[in-house]
């Protein structure tokens, strides 16, 4: 290739929709990767693809990007391991499930189907979680898939895409449109306001049928959207192996990924508060990754001001795997002056001026 | 979570750790000896007792046996996984003795039911299995084959063949070293009588053919030998996982590096036997004695022996054909590995590695296929049940 049309740094799942969204358009398109396709943040994560409604924005544009990922979903290849599993919010007391209903309605109003479960209903839907639950919402149109093998996909997508195996030392490249998705890295432009954020998992041997649905406690919001420096919340998926993943934990000032054991055990005993028989499964694996981190839980999406023809796909916290697809066509159509999806003010990084 | 102290911990309990723990604890040190085994033993005393097994009992070490190391933490603290839960052991000083396992080489049909590892079906038979009757192949490399089929042959196997990939040259110095040690002529004249015209050398398996078991095995030569069992083992692989947690260094040949005081490059950290290089239990022995304080005078030449007779031919990279297992845990074939030209790219784009063994089955026959360095080993090293991880 030439001078391509676009030069996308970043190869993560986000970099990678982004160079498939543009090569639809019919731009030829370099991406620049420093270490592997997929090993960045979108190796460590979960791969839950799940409507979030925390607020208007966090909304709208999880749930476009579900929209998109049904569509793509029947293309996947088989080791995509791509399971329509659903999202099961579980309430652990009257509190809990008071937000639930007042999260049915929100997602209803707006068309998103989702089922309350009283407690005899959630004990039908998951033997497995104890006694005493108030409740639960299924959002039965979420789904789980194995990111890494996603971004390469993206990449295989179109013959116009150029993949590089070399790292950006700069943004000046030679290039109309550039696009910087390099996940929690931010030594290209670090005037981002983004902070890692660390997240501890632990993947099981094989237990098929132990759990259903990727389950998720309602306390979940407060712990993903609150500032905390240290938290954890119940979060655990059935993965299409059979093998259980086991989230969450979220850590600010954290300076390696090294496993640290009082994270694990603050997350595994959360979760056996919820599904007691996991105590007895056996961890094959540990790891951890870390989130890119906004000031106001949102990510950004759009043309950089100081600097033309340079766009942003950045600080996408613990929902990049979900939104790639809907941040790719935001950027894409922004690009090429078309009109959008959905309402793109929210995301734009000029309000870091404002 | 429980705790143990000891001044030394030694993790392993074959014949290196063994001789270590007398050696210590004849001197008036608390010693403590941690293996997954019910019995000390190892691989080659397993089901057996002798002197070592007396000097053991009499020396004063303490023995927690059926447990799994799974972890190592700063400051020479080793977690396992014991039958009443998981303890942590506090040590003064740790000597890794864990050994070596199998190299297996994928090659179609090796998944089959009635395939075995060599030293794997060995050690069932040790531990019980009647083999009486059973039609065998042995085949693959080193001379832990002939003690495989001695071993299957006194308890009543049919030893079909043996089946050597070396070629007779290539083991001209192992055949030399022997003679001059007379020490191991008797073992190898019994061998060598016992296994006299079953033993070929230059011959390896290409497949293993049957509908839902072994039926057959293909050789290289072109010949097909009706089996129903196959024990095959391509040499062995040192388990330097613990050792590689505990910060130790590997030396180029992927063994862990130790001085002539059998200290490894992290400091309190010892290392002794087949971790430290292939070469029988004379030698394991030896680094034990020495680890533990003793003595002992010790000729490490025949591991370069060993390793110069039974180095791997080229054609066996060829043995996998595209729809062949590499990863069994997994299910990842061949094919798909096949394109990628380092590990951490093959696993993160088809999860090979990624299952219980964590790649010490596929990442082992990885670095002799493609040349690639064996994954860097985490916690837990072995599967361990949640509750363990989260217990305080
Ligand atoms: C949905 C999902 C399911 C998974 N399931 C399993 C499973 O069943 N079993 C399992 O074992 N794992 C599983 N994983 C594993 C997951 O891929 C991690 O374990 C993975 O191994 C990353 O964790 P790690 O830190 O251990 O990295 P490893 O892959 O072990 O190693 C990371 C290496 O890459 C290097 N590196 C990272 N970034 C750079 C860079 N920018 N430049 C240069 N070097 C770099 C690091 O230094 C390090 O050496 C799953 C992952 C996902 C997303
Ligand atoms: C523990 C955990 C669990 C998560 N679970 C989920 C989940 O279930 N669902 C969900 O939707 N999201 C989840 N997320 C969030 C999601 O993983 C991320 O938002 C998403 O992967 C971000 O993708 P990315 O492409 O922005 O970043 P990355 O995947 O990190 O990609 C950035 C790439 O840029 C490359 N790069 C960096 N600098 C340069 C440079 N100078 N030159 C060239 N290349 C460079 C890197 O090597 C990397 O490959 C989770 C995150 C964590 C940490």
């Amino acid at each position: 290739m030439s001078r391509p049309d676009a030069i996308v740094i970043g190869a993560g799942i986000c970099g990678a929709a982004c160079a498939a969204a543009l090569a639809r358009d019919g731009l030829r398109v370099r991406v620049l990767e420093g270490h592997l396709p997929g090993g960045g943040v979108t190796g460590a994560g979960m791969g839950h693809i799940v409507v979030l409604d925390d607020n208007p924005p966090e909304f709208a544009l999880s749930r476009h990007a579900r929209d998109l990922w049904d569509a793509m979903i029947p293309q996947l290849p088989p080791e995509a391991e791509c399971s329509p599993c659903g999202t099961l919010w579980v309430a652990a007391d009257q509190e809990e499930f008071d937000a639930a209903r007042q999260k049915l309605a929100r997602l209803t109003g707006a068309g998103v189907r989702a089922e309350l479960l009283d407690p005899a209903q959630l004990a039908e839907a998951e033997p497995n979680l104890r006694p005493g639950l108030a409740g639960g919402l299924l959002l039965p149109g979420d789904s789980i898939l194995y990111p890494p093998l996603v971004a390469q996909w993206f990449l295989n997508s179109s013959p116009l895409i150029e993949v590089r195996r070399e790292r950006a030392s700069t943004l000046r490249l030679d290039a109309p449109v550039r696009i910087l998705a390099t996940g929690s890295q931010l030594d290209l432009l670090p005037q981002l306001p983004i902070k890692p954020r660390k997240g501890h998992l632990v993947i099981t041997d094989r237990y098929p049928g132990l759990l259903n649905a990727e389950l998720v406690e309602l306390g979940y919001i407060k712990n993903a959207h609150g500032g905390a420096a240290e938290s954890v919340a119940f979060n655990v998926q059935p993965r299409a192996t059979g093998q259980l993943l086991i989230g969450s934990s979220r850590q600010f000032g954290a300076t390696t990924a090294a496993v640290e054991p009082h994270m694990v055990r603050r997350m595994l005993q959360r979760a056996f508060e919820f599904v007691p028989a996991l105590a007895q499964c056996k961890a094959i694996r540990t790891w951890t990754g870390f989130r890119a981190a906004t000031p106001d839980n949102l990510p950004y999406i759009g043309p950089w001001p100081d600097d033309p023809g340079l766009w942003i796909a950045m600080g996408h916290e613990g929902l990049g795997l979900t939104t790639a697809p809907a941040v790719a066509e935001l950027l894409a159509d922004q690009i090429a002056g078309r009109a959008t999806a959905i309402d793109p003010t929210p995301y734009l990084p000029a309000r870091i001026l404002a | 979570m429980r705790e143990l102290r000891a001044d030394l911990a030694i993790a392993g309990g074959g014949p290196s750790a063994i001789a270590a723990a007398c050696a210590a604890a004849e001197r008036g040190e608390q010693v403590l000896v941690i293996d997954r085994q019910p019995a000390p033993g190892g691989q080659i005393w397993r089901g057996q007792t002798n002197e070592w097994h007396e000097r053991f009992r009499r020396c004063g070490a303490q023995w927690l046996g059926r447990a799994e190391i799974y972890d190592a933490a700063p400051g020479m603290t080793l977690m396992a996984q014991a039958p009443d839960g998981p303890a942590a052991i506090r040590a003064g000083r740790v000597l890794v003795a864990t050994g070596a396992r199998e190299l297996f080489l994928p090659f179609p049909g090796w998944t089959l039911p009635g395939v075995y590892g060599a030293g794997g079906l060995q050690a069932l038979v040790k531990s019980g299995l009647n083999v009486r009757g059973l039609r065998v192949v042995v085949a693959g490399s080193g001379p832990l084959l002939a003690a495989v089929a001695a071993q299957l042959i006194e308890s009543g196997a049919h030893v079909l063949r043996v089946c050597e990939q070396a070629e007779r040259t290539q083991m001209t110095p192992f055949f030399r070293y022997v003679a001059m040690h007379p020490e191991k002529w008797l073992q190898a004249a019994e061998l060598g009588l016992l296994l006299a015209g079953r033993y070929q050398t230059g011959v390896w398996p290409v497949a293993a053919r049957g509908a839902g078991k072994l039926e057959a095995v293909e050789l290289s030569s072109g010949e097909t030998i009706r089996a129903e069992a196959l024990a095959c083992g391509f040499g062995l692989v040192p388990n330097v996982e613990l050792a590689q947690l505990l910060g130790c260094d590997l030396a180029g040949d992927g063994f862990v590096k130790v001085d002539e005081k059998q200290r490894t490059t992290a400091p309190g950290v010892f290392a002794a036997g087949e971790v430290c290089g292939i070469g029988g239990v004379e030698i394991a022995i030896g680094e034990g004695l020495i680890a533990g304080g003793a003595s002992a005078s010790l000729d490490r030449s025949f591991r370069g022996v060993l390793a110069a007779a039974f180095r791997l031919r080229g054609e066996l990279r060829r043995l996998p054909q595209p729809s062949t297992y590499v990863c069994r845990c997994e299910d990842v074939t061949w094919s798909r590995i096949e394109p990628f030209d380092n590990w951490r790219e093959a696993k993160l784009q088809t999860r090979c590695g990624m299952g219980s063994c964590q790649g010490r089955v596929c990442g082992a026959s990885l670095g002799f296929l493609k040349g690639w360095p064996p994954p860097e080993p985490r916690s837990p090293l072995a599967p361990v049940p949640l509750e363990s991880l989260a217990s305080e």
